[in-house]
C-alpha cells in the first residue's frame, strides 16, 4: 500500500510504458524507508510524553514502592534526609496485621467493579434496545445519554450525596429513612447507584452503535424461517453486537478498577465501606507515605493489567479496534499475538 | 410476532420515556435544587417556590473563590487538549495512513496507557512535583492530565482519519504536492470536524478530571472546579451548602451541557468509532 502513496513526481504518460520491473522495485524500497522515517518522526513526540508521564512514573513507583517513610533518626533527633530501603517489605505488609485496610479496599474494588458492570450492562443493553426500535424522539434520547456521561464525576458524587441526604428525595420517596451516606452497606449501595446513573447510558451507547451495523436482512430472514423474537435476540443480536459489547464491558471493568471520584466526594475519604484501592492509595501518598502508596499503586496497576489481558485472552476482544485493513497488514506485518492490549 | 402493533408502539414510547426519565432526573433535581432559598432547600416539591438566584449569588461570594477555580479549569483543560490534540494529529495521521512495522504495538501501547489506572502514576508524579517545587502551579496539572487525554484524542483521530479517503491525498501529492502539504492543505481542513469532535471529547474528560487536580494542590486558589466545589463549605462546619452546592454543579455542568445537545451527532459519532468496528 505504501508504494502508491509515495510522493511521486507526475509521472508523463509515456514513462508508464516503460517495462516496470525493476524501477518499480527499486522505487518501492526507496519508498517504504521513507515512510518509516516519517512514521517515526511524526508518532515519536506522542511516544516521548507517554514515556514521560507513564513510563518514567511507572518505574518510579516500582522503585518507590521499596523504600519506607521517613523516620527520626535516633541519633539526631531529626528526621531523616532519604527513606529508608525496606525491599519487599511494603507490599510483605498486605499479609500481615496492617493489612486489613488494604484487603478491605481490594474487596471493596473488586465488589464495586462486579456489581457496577453486571447492572452497567444490563441496563445499557435494555437502553440500547430500546433506542434501536425507536423512531420518535431518537434525537431527544441521545441527547439525554449524553448528559449523565458530560457532568464531571465530582458534581455526580455531589448530586447524589444530596439525594441520599437523610431529609433528602431519595428518602421521601422510598418513604423511609435510610442513613445512605454513613457507613455501612447502603454507603456501599449508594455508590454502585450513582455510579450506574452515570455510566449505564455511555455503556447503552456503545452497544447502540454496534446494533446498527447489524443490517435488517438478517434479521428479515430469520423471521422468514420463523424465528421468534428470544430466538431472534440469542442468535443474531448478541453474537452480532459482542464486539461492541466487549469493548464497552471491558472499558466498564478498567475504569471501575480504578473508582476514586464518586465514593470520596459521596461517601468521604477514609470510610472503610467504600475506600477503593485508588483512594488508600491517594491517602497514603497525601500523607507523604510515598513507599506503601506506591506498592499499593503497582498492585492496583497489575490487578488491572491482568484482568486487561484475561479479557483480550479469553475473549479476543479486539479492542485495538483495527478496521478493515486487517488483511492487508497480516500480509505486511507477521501476525502478533493479540495478548498485549494491557 | 404476537404483539399488536399498537400496543408495541405504545410500550416502545412508555421505554423512551424510562430512558429519558432515567438520565435526567437526577440533573433536573440539581438544577431545581439550586434555584430553591436555603431557607427552603429541603422542600422536596417539583418545582421551586419562590425561585431565588440566592445560591447562585452564595458561589460567586469571593470567600468561595469560585470564579478563580472555573478560570483555572479553563486553563488547565483548555491547555491539556491544545496540546493532545496537536501531537495526537500526527500521531493518528501515521496511524492511520501509512504503514510501518510495530505500527500494531505502538497503538496498542497508546491505547494501553489509557486504561491506566490515574493514581499509579500519579503518586511518582506527586512525589517528583514536589521535589521540584510544581506543586499547586498549571503545569502540575496539565502534565499528568496528558496521560489519558492523548491517547484518548489518538484514538478518535485515527478513526476518523480512517474515514477520509485515500484518494484525496494520492490526488492532491499526483499533482504536485508532497506528504507533507498534502497533509496541511488537504487533510487538514477536511479533517476539521473531526479535530473539532476530539477536542470536545477530550477537553471534556480533561475538565472532569479529579483525582490529578485534588493531589497536586493544596492551595484554594489552584484549585480547579471539580475539586473547589467538593471542598465548598458553609458558614459554619456543621451545615452543608447542598444548595450552593448544586448551583456551582450546574455553573460546571450546563456548558458542557449546551456543548454535548449542539454537537450530539458528531459526540456519538466520535465516542461509538472505536466501538462499532
Amino acid at each position: 500500500m505504501a508504494e502508491t502513496r509515495t510522493p511521486a513526481r507526475p509521472v508523463p504518460p509515456d514513462a508508464r510504458r516503460e517495462p516496470p520491473a525493476a524501477p518499480a522495485r527499486r522505487r518501492r524500497a526507496r519508498a517504504t524507508a521513507g515512510t518509516a522515517r516519517l512514521a517515526a518522526l511524526l508518532v515519536s513526540p506522542t511516544l516521548l510524553v507517554l514515556a514521560v508521564v507513564v513510563l518514567y512514573p511507572t518505574v518510579v513507583a516500582l522503585q518507590q514502592s521499596l523504600y519506607g517513610a521517613r523516620r527520626l533518626d535516633p541519633r539526631t533527633g531529626f528526621v531523616e534526609e532519604t527513606e529508608p530501603f525496606v525491599g519487599l517489605q511494603n507490599f510483605a505488609a498486605i499479609f500481615g496485621e496492617a493489612g486489613s485496610r488494604f484487603w478491605n479496599a481490594f474487596w471493596n474494588t473488586t465488589f464495586f467493579t462486579v456489581t457496577t458492570v453486571l447492572l452497567e450492562t444490563l441496563i445499557g443493553v435494555a437502553m440500547a434496545l430500546i433506542m434501536h426500535r425507536a423512531f420518535r424522539g431518537r434525537a431527544l434520547v441521545r441527547a439525554s445519554i449524553l448528559i449523565p456521561w458530560a457532568i464531571p464525576t465530582a458534581v455526580t458524587g455531589l448530586l447524589w450525596r444530596w439525594i441520599f441526604n437523610s431529609d433528602g428525595i431519595a428518602n421521601t420517596l422510598l418513604g423511609h429513612q435510610v442513613l445512605w451516606t454513613t457507613e455501612g452497606f447502603h454507603a456501599k449501595a449508594a455508590v454502585i447507584i450513582a455510579d450506574v446513573w452515570k455510566t449505564a447510558p455511555f455503556v447503552g451507547l456503545l452497544v447502540l452503535a454496534g446494533l446498527q451495523v447489524i443490517p435488517n436482512e438478517v434479521y428479515e430472514a430469520a423471521r422468514i424461517d420463523g424465528a421468534g423474537i428470544l430466538r431472534r435476540f440469542r442468535h443474531i443480536t448478541l453474537p452480532l453486537v459482542k464486539p461492541a459489547l466487549l469493548v464497552a464491558v471491558l472499558f466498564r471493568t478498567l475504569d471501575a478498577l480504578r473508582m476514586f471520584d464518586l465514593p470520596y466526594i459521596l461517601i468521604g475519604a477514609q470510610k472503610t465501606s467504600v475506600e477503593t484501592l485508588s483512594m488508600l492509595a491517594q491517602d497514603q501518598a497525601a500523607n507523604v507515605r510515598f513507599g506503601p502508596a506506591s506498592a499499593y499503586a503497582v498492585i492496583l496497576f497489575v490487578y488491572v493489567f491482568l484482568i486487561a489481558l484475561a479479557f483480550v485472552r479469553l475473549l479476543g476482544a479486539d479492542v485495538v479496534g483495527d478496521d478493515g485493513k486487517v488483511k492487508r497488514r497480516r500480509r505486511l506485518l507477521p501476525r502478533r499475538p493479540q495478548g498485549v492490549a494491557a | 410476532m404476537t404483539i399488536p402493533a399498537s400496543l408495541r408502539k405504545w410500550l416502545l414510547s412508555l421505554g423512551v420515556a424510562a430512558v429519558v426519565a432515567y438520565c435526567l432526573a437526577p440533573f433536573y433535581w440539581m438544577l431545581v435544587s439550586s434555584l430553591r432559598r436555603t431557607s427552603d432547600i429541603f422542600d422536596n416539591s417539583l418545582l421551586p417556590s419562590p425561585l431565588s438566584l440566592e445560591n447562585y449569588r452564595a458561589v460567586f461570594d469571593p470567600s468561595q473563590a469560585f470564579t478563580r477555580a472555573l478560570l483555572n479549569s479553563l486553563v488547565v483543560a483548555g491547555v491539556t487538549t491544545l496540546l493532545a490534540l496537536v501531537l495526537a494529529t500526527f500521531t493518528a495521521y501515521a496511524m492511520a495512513r501509512l504503514e510501518f512495522r510495530l505500527k500494531r504495538l505502538v497503538l496498542t501501547l497508546i491505547i494501553a496507557t489509557s486504561m491506566f489506572p490515574v493514581v499509579s502514576i500519579a503518586v511518582p508524579l506527586l512525589k517528583l512535583f514536589v521535589d521540584l517545587g510544581w506543586v499547586n502551579t498549571y503545569q502540575a496539572m496539565i502534565v499528568p492530565s496528558m496521560s489519558f487525554t492523548l491517547p484518548l484524542a489518538v484514538w478518535n483521530l485515527t478513526a476518523f482519519f480512517r474515514q477520509l479517503p485515500d484518494e484525496l491525498e494520492q490526488a492532491a501529492m499526483v499533482d504536485g504536492c508532497t506528504r507533507g502539504q498534502a497533509f496541511r492543505k488537504v487533510i487538514i481542513p477536511l479533517a476539521a470536524p473531526g479535530l473539532f469532535t476530539t477536542a470536545i471529547i477530550t477537553f471534556i474528560a480533561a475538565w472532569n478530571e479529579f483525582l490529578i487536580a485534588l493531589s497536586m494542590t493544596n492551595k484554594p486558589e489552584m484549585q480547579t472546579a471539580p475539586v473547589a466545589i467538593s471542598k465548598f463549605s458553609g458558614a459554619t462546619q456543621f451545615e452543608t451548602p447542598f444548595g450552593s452546592q448544586m448551583a456551582a454543579g450546574v455553573l460546571v455542568t450546563v456548558p458542557l451541557v449546551i456543548v454535548v445537545l449542539l454537537f450530539q451527532r458528531r459526540i456519538v459519532a466520535g465516542l461509538t468509532a472505536g466501538a462499532a468496528k
